[in-house]
């Protein structure tokens, strides 16, 4: 049985239908790569998974049990995750206390305060920094980790590279490697789609709220990909998409 | 030697004040929700206490154990059924709701209870206390009233800065929505913080009874004074509160030392001289955001 599923899925901002129909599933210990342009949905449908909001219509299932009406917090308990999008590091807190306060779920697991900073070698002399006080890569580490601490089954990782130097993201997968290798099931939404195709088995890609793409990052080429991406395969009426399907009516149109 | 007694004096208002401005700490400095029927709801409490300790033929001290859950109560009934709707919608609206949860609360204990002045009777303990040098003495009541204060503010503050359900706390207060998704319930933990503020306000409404007269129109003042000491102390330091609690009463009585007119401008004054020359509070610290 899939760890994840996710079936006709709307989520709404307001009046935009920021996520339409979307349906896919993720198995156990999957690391699966969502790509798309900004205002796809990738982060909004990460959100709604994670409980940070509440969809419109549709099914969230983890390990078969419907968590659609569940809180976040209930959520994470349940074995969910998410590394939001911007950090949202509690600022005022160290970074201690900022890992040790997802620890209240009581979840057993490999993780703990040793295990994350054995994984984020940079956050090393700086567990009673205030969070708010530390540079972008490390303020990344301290959330990935926070989100660790709650010893997920289910990893949502929402651009952890975004607005940081090349150099940090190195280091960041280089420690999230240790994390992919260890049996975690994760979704990872990246730009990068080098990066993307780098550590993730399959790949999604979302336009204007659908998934368009959903192909083995093996079998994909570099150009499907684009193609998706920038939705012109409705051009050509060819690739991955079926043109009926992905071209939104022009009366489904909502400004972004 | 008046002026050692003045200051001794305000250090024992200032008890009082602490205690009055602990829940609006709480809930104002540590929680950023504003609670304009703090004061109604301490005079609330020291109603509950008064109608109980006669009621039931007990002192006033056991009865106020027995209100204190029961403000505890309130608290998550006002937290659940106002602020979080009002939140919702912005500050604005939670201010505007516990303005007027504030004045149905006034006008429903003047219906019960009328105008009249009352007080708590503690018999002897009122006005008992011991001699320290000539002219300076020290009320039982005042200094019991300062040991709850150091107790409760000090005991909340460590809450607040060494457990898990402080950093829990603390962490809602900062980004409820980011709480939620480390696992924390966070409407459990703001009916917690609402629970806790709404007790204290009623320990000190009861305590502000037993050292002098109260009527249901004391509210509002009682919530002005709980404002300047949370700010004269700093936003989210609760041992701030409690020096500016101190800060407050050693002001009034001193000014009142002076010419007794001066006792609530000389509040005042120091309160308006925090702002201007020391923003942040005595002990606050100034709050960044990423």
């Amino acid at each position: 049985m899939s760890l994840l599923s996710i079936e006709s899925l709307e989520v709404r901002h307001g009046l935009l239908r920021a996520v339409r129909e979307v349906s896919f599933t993720v198995d156990e210990g999957e690391v699966v790569a969502m790509v798309g342009a900004n205002g796809a949905g990738k982060s909004t449908l990460m959100r709604a998974v994670a409980g940070a909001h509440r969809p419109a219509d549709g099914r969230i299932r983890l390990d078969g049990v419907d968590v659609t009406a569940r809180r976040a917090h209930d959520r994470v308990a349940a074995g969910i995750a998410l590394v939001p999008e911007g950090r949202r590091l509690f600022a005022d807190l160290t970074v201690e206390e900022n890992l040790l306060v997802a620890s209240r779920v009581k979840r057993s697991g490999p993780w703990d305060l040793a295990a994350v900073l054995a994984a984020f070698p940079l956050l090393d002399g700086l567990l009673k920094r205030r969070a708010g006080n530390l540079s972008g890569g490390e303020q990344q580490a301290v959330a990935i980790g926070r989100a660790l601490m709650t010893n997920p089954r289910l990893l949502l990782l929402d651009e952890v590279s975004l607005g940081l130097a090349p150099i940090v993201v190195d280091t960041l997968y280089q420690s999230l490697g240790t994390i992919l290798s260890g049996g975690t099931t994760v979704l990872l939404v990246e730009q990068d789609l080098g990066r993307a195709l780098g550590v993730s088995r399959r790949v999604l890609c979302m336009l204007e709220g659908r998934v368009v793409l959903d192909e083995s990052a093996d079998a994909v080429t570099r150009e499907q990909v684009v193609d998706a991406y920038f939705g012109l395969s409705r051009a050509k009426g060819g690739g991955a998409a079926n043109p009926a399907t992905a071209v939104p009516e022009e009366s489904e149109r909502e400004p972004a | 030697m008046n002026w050692i007694n003045a200051i001794v004096q305000g250090v024992m208002l200032g008890g009082v004040y602490a205690l009055f401005a602990c829940g609006l700490s709480l809930m104002f400095g540590v929680m950023r929700t504003v609670n304009l029927s703090h004061g109604d709801l301490a005079v609330l409490g020291a109603f509950l206490v008064a109608v109980l300790a006669a009621a039931v033929g007990i002192s006033p001290f056991f009865a106020v154990l027995l209100v204190l859950p029961v403000m505890g109560l309130v608290g998550v009934a006002l937290q659940r059924g106002i602020l979080s709707t009002a939140l919702r919608t912005g500050e604005m609206s939670s201010m505007l709701a516990t303005f007027g949860l504030a004045i149905v609360l006034q006008n429903v204990l003047l219906e019960i209870f009328s105008a009249d002045s009352r007080s708590l009777d503690v018999g002897s303990l009122a006005t008992a206390g011991f001699q320290l040098g000539p002219s300076v003495s020290i009320p039982y009541l005042g200094a019991l009233t300062v040991a709850v204060a150091v107790a409760l503010l000090g005991g909340l503050q460590l809450l607040l800065a060494r457990t898990g359900i402080g950093r829990a706390i603390r962490a809602t207060a900062a980004d409820a929505d980011t709480a939620e998704l480390v696992g924390i319930d966070s409407r459990r933990v703001y009916a917690w913080a609402a629970a806790i503020a709404v007790a204290t306000a009623g320990l000190a409404g009861a305590f502000f009874a037993m050292r002098s007269s109260f009527s249901p129109s004391m509210g509002p003042t009682q919530l002005l004074f709980a404002f300047e000491v949370v700010v004269i102390g700093g936003l989210g330091s609760l041992w701030g509160t409690l020096a500016g609690g101190m800060v407050l009463g050693v002001a009034q009585t001193v000014g009142a030392q002076v010419d007794p007119r001066f006792s609530i401008v000389a509040g005042h004054a120091v309160f308006l001289a925090v702002l201007a020359f020391r923003p942040q509070g005595l002990l606050g610290m100034r709050r960044s955001r990423t």
